[in-house]
């Protein structure tokens, strides 16, 4: 996986109403049972596309969506990165919702999978919006920190450090934490427990 | 102006602030399991990087482990999969690992504190979200998604947010039938499953005070359930007391000189919160989970919210559709099919206690399958010595081995049909027990005893007072 920096994604919405949507629910945890991310697009919302059938995730209309619209804490429940990639593998280019709970949004993040927030309001008017209107294409922009509609821009939030990440291609965190690497030596030889007190 | 637990032990760990606004922090120790780190590996070896600290990460197993039959090769070949692919990353990269066959096994959360690997003062990681537990004694623990797995086993350290901290004191005595998993379900009533976000939950007062590291265990466990990455109690003497002697705790001398540095590392009596927030102890009953999200809970004397209650977006009535309840109806009767005693929130030896007080000499209802789920080796066989197995059986609870098991279902322990399931575990999400449709009441281990006996939800009060 090399890194590349993000900054436009343009195409169609996704709504999936709801607050509090966890991650047991966006990938299941029997298909947690693997070595390899791969094939996890296919599971996305599995049980929820079962026990309803207008689920968005099946909907015809909304299949080549490359931005989900959530609401309020998307993500909740539990580390497991198999949350975003399972969004990433279907076609999912970046969320925006209402809010995010951490640490989706940290694995997300890991992965080159942007989370932006904006007001209820907003939320609310471009889910009828798409719902209405599937195809309504929209443009996201970190670098611009907007969601454009119909020529209208619509205000987002990105944290400052995460807009950097995307935008200078440094959201894979790996080759940034082993910079300098004598401090990290050197911290470890500071700590009291691994010093042996 | 003095400094809380956290900022001290942030500061220590700093290895530098970045550029982005998080901070670089060492990660002391690092713990491994088998479902989020076989593509952290991958990664790893399709960089070419390998294992900075060989010596700081420990694995064990626990989450696909059957119960029951345990056989090599599993019948399960995704479950024999992952565990061979643990044994090859441990053996290639030279990081120990307690399989099935060593009596180190367990629930990582459970066997962390047990082996006295969990220390005050230290950070630690692992790939899952209820790392929090390991801030019952003292630690800033983080649960971390498989990518940040592979950057500590690359870095041995990770970039954070700032976090804030919310002190919350539980003040006074709680009542008899009241244990550690209300307390924490309360306070997630109380604050939402959001309240925590951005902070770090500091939990303090005299009812914490008083409480064993089991029973804080079991409250630090659950943080994440309210928003809050990471949550902590400060080291006292209960937690040097519960460490000597563990096989990882500092030995003879150095013992002693680790104590005055956990004192020192806890909040100082003048540090600054950025909020407060006080319960008192008295008013907290058993509490029970009637929805699909851990908030989502009453006292068990108390009705089950109705649909127009607060909440947006129709979340009660949606939960309330899922779970088959009526809004109005007392939680108090609600009839149970699965009872399940285990996880990592309540599978130590004091939760078996107390549910096998329960039990004892009495039957399990005829329609309820009931379950009891030990959370390491150790814990089983410190409660077979005790003779809690042949309680539970005697009882009609079924005996297993340790593991996850029903906490989450990647097992072949799991509920079946729209069930519902009276369960000591930690979230009550829609599926979260393996059946699309299966239903979960979050609850502490003694009050699913007494629903396992009664065949529906009661009130552990009843029987524990009736007792005296
Ligand atoms: S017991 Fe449940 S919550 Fe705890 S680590 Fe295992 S699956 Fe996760």
């Amino acid at each position: 996986m090399s890194n590349r920096a993000v900054d436009r994604i343009e195409g169609s919405a996704l709504p999936l109403r709801g607050d509090n949507i966890d991650t047991d629910r966006i990938i299941p945890a029997r298909f947690l049972k693997a070595i390899t991310f791969d094939g996890l697009g296919d599971h996305v919302f599995e049980d929820d596309r079962a026990a309803m059938p207008h689920h968005p995730f099946s909907n015809p209309a909304y299949q080549q969506a490359r931005i989900i619209l959530a609401n309020d804490n998307f993500g909740s429940g539990s580390s497991r990165e198999h949350a975003p990639q399972a969004l990433k593998r279907w076609g999912i280019d970046a969320c925006l919702g209402e809010s995010f709970s951490e640490i989706f949004r940290g694995n997300a993040l890991a992965i080159g999978l942007p989370c932006a927030t904006a007001s209820p309001d907003d939320i609310a008017r471009l889910m009828d919006l798409v719902e209405n209107t599937p195809a309504t294409p929209l443009a996201l922009s970190l670098s611009e920190r907007s969601v454009t509609v119909d020529g209208q821009p619509v205000g987002i939030d990105v944290e400052d450090h995460v807009r950097d990440a995307f935008l200078t291609g440094t959201w894979d965190a790996t080759g940034l934490l082993l910079d300098d690497f004598d401090v990290v030596r050197g911290v470890a030889s500071r700590v009291p427990y691994i010093r042996g007190f | 102006m003095g400094k809380t637990l956290l900022q001290k032990v942030w500061d220590l760990h700093t290895v530098r602030p970045l550029s982005t606004g998080q901070t670089q922090l060492f990660i002391g120790l690092h713990l491994i399991h088998e479902v989020t780190t076989p593509q952290a590996f991958d990664m790893l070896r399709a960089r070419g990087i390998g294992v900075a600290f060989p010596d700081r990460t420990f694995g064990t197993t626990d989450h696909i482990i059957p119960t029951l039959d345990q056989v090599r090769p599993f019948q399960d070949t995704l479950a024999e999969a992952m565990l061979s692919a643990l044994e090859r990353n441990c053996a290639e990269y030279d990081i120990p690992l307690w399989n099935l066959d060593s009596d180190r096994q367990g629930i990582v959360h459970v066997i962390g504190p047990e082996l006295g690997l969990t220390q005050p003062g230290m950070t630690i990681a692992c790939g899952d979200s209820h790392t929090s537990t390991h801030g019952a004694l003292g630690a800033v623990a983080f649960g971390i998604g498989t990518s940040q797995v592979r950057d500590v086993l690359a870095s041995q350290s990770l970039a954070f947010d700032p976090l804030k901290v919310r002190r919350i004191a539980v003040n006074g005595t709680l009542d008899n039938g009241v244990f550690a998993k209300d307390v924490i379900l309360e306070i997630i009533h109380r604050l939402g499953v959001q309240g925590g976000v951005g902070h770090a939950y500091e939990y303090g007062g005299t009812a914490v005070d008083q409480m064993s590291i089991d029973e804080r265990l079991t409250i630090c466990n659950m943080s994440i359930e309210g928003g809050a990455r990471v949550g902590y109690v400060n080291p006292d003497q209960t937690t040097f007391d519960y460490l000597r002697g563990r096989p990882f705790a500092p030995q003879g001398d150095a013992f002693d000189r680790a104590v005055s540095w956990w004192r020192s590392i806890a909040s100082d009596a003048d540090a600054e919160y950025d909020d407060v927030v006080d319960i008192a102890a008295t008013e907290i009953e058993p509490r029970v989970t009637w929805g699909i999200n851990p908030e989502q809970s009453v006292g068990v004397s108390q009705r089950i919210p109705g649909p127009g209650a607060a909440g947006s977006n129709g979340a009660v009535a949606e939960a309330l559709e899922f779970m088959g309840l009526s809004g109005g109806m007392p939680i108090k009767g609600t009839k149970v099919d699965v009872a399940f005693v285990g996880s990592c929130t309540n599978s130590r030896l004091s939760d078996l206690r107390e549910a096998a007080r329960i039990a004892k000499g009495q039957r399990v209802a005829s329609h309820v399958k009931a379950l009891v789920v030990p959370g390491s080796q150790a814990v089983l066989a410190a409660a077979e010595r005790e003779g809690l197995d042949q309680v539970f059986r005697d009882a009609g609870f079924e005996w297993r081995g340790a593991g996850c098991s029903m906490c989450l279902a990647m097992n072949p322990d799991r509920l079946e049909g729209n069930q519902m399931c009276a369960s000591s575990s930690n979230r009550n999400f829609k599926g979260r027990q393996g059946s699309p449709t299966g239903r979960t009441l979050l609850m502490s281990p003694a009050m699913v005893a007494a629903a396992a006996l009664a065949g529906e939800v009661a009130d552990v009060r009843d029987i524990v007072q009736r007792r005296e």
